[in-house]
């Protein structure tokens, strides 16, 4: 099996195992405020470190490349609080123009 | 719990129908606003080699955008399987406090209990606590409209986009490859509320690129959840 499917039925089988859960154990259990406080940052390390890995790195190198400067435009359009959709297509596009033009 | 009686005098629960209007709409606008984002990932998806189908089943099935994102991610920049499920995973843990948030509230059994688990994401979970101030039925009604709405929005938008990419062709030639990293900037940016908050993302980036040229593909953005351990250990934010 290749290692799209393992991904795909992986993550299901993982993702409702999950939340499932939520509805068979006691609320006790897993409010611990520290056990809080990290459930609320690992989202933050993780999406920080996927932003972080596929603009500046291609094959196990670091490259600056227009993918670079997309996410760059994404940074600056956040800032200018633009909706989330502004801030995915303005990358995109930055990213194509200059693939195109370089 | 019985409901109060329906009849009596004006201006008492003189509503005409059992389901909440302000619920409703904000069940329907959250749902689009949400299920919109399904084209991103479908585009995704393609983006990182992944088929239409195994596309559109990691929404039907998986059904958590970040998680979605990260298995695609993580496998799309040459990762194993495992450390895209790891990462998926450690993205997902959030649902089980959500479900541990609204099973006392949905009070569900068999086969609605699987459903609803299947729809516990952020944002059914984050309709239903708006509608505290207007009862649990209010609640209840907000979990499932947002959920299922988001569910169904999510998947048919997922298959468009994964349509729209594979007939785009070079995922480069549309920026495609940009907009990967713009989702999950997107999706980080509201949770970068303070100063300690901002250092853990700026911290988790620059140790995923500076270990990313060393260690296989995956791993160095699962060990940034080892510095979020680290940041919450003791701090209090």
């Amino acid at each position: 099996m290749s290692t799209f499917w393992v991904g795909v039925i992986g993550s299901s089988f993982a993702l409702f195992v999950l939340r499932y859960l939520g509805y068979l154990v006691p609320e006790k259990y897993l409010t611990n405020p520290r056990m809080l406080r990290i459930n609320t940052l690992i989202p933050i390390a993780l999406l920080s470190a996927l932003v972080g890995v596929p603009a500046p790195t291609e094959k196990g190198k670091w490259v600056i490349d227009q993918r670079f400067a997309g996410v760059f435009v994404a940074l600056i359009a956040l800032r200018l609080k633009a909706p989330y959709f502004v801030v995915v297509i303005s990358a995109a596009a930055t990213s194509a123009a200059i693939y195109r033009f370089k | 719990m019985n409901p109060p009686p329906l009849i009596g005098y004006l201006g008492h629960n003189n509503r005409v129908s059992k389901v909440n209007r302000a619920t409703a709409m904000q069940s329907l606008s959250v749902s689009f606003a949400v299920g919109l984002y399904g084209i991103a990932f479908g585009a995704a998806g393609i983006t990182a080699g992944f088929s239409i189908l195994q596309t559109c089943l990691l929404s039907l099935l998986t059904f958590s955008g970040a998680s979605q994102f990260a298995v695609v991610g993580v496998i799309g920049a040459g990762g194993t399987a495992v450390s895209g499920i790891a990462t998926a995973s450690l993205l997902g843990i959030r649902n089980t406090l959500y479900g541990l948030r609204m099973a006392p509230l949905l009070q569900v059994r068999g086969v609605k209990k699987i459903l609803a688990a299947q729809i516990t994401i952020d944002e059914s979970t984050g309709v239903a606590i708006g509608q505290e101030d207007l009862g649990p039925e209010a609640m209840k009604q907000g979990f499932w409209f947002t959920g299922i709405g988001v569910y169904v929005l999510w998947n048919f938008f997922t298959l468009l986009g994964a349509l729209g990419a594979q007939a785009m062709g070079n995922p480069s030639a549309w920026g495609l490859d940009a907009a990967v990293p713009a989702a999950f900037l997107g999706l980080v940016w509201p949770r970068l509320l303070g100063k300690f908050e901002r250092t853990l993302a700026i911290t988790s980036v620059l140790l995923a690129i500076a270990l990313s040229p060393f260690i296989p593909a995956g791993l160095p953005i699962i060990l940034t959840a080892g510095l979020a351990v680290i940041f919450g250990w003791n701090v209090r934010p």
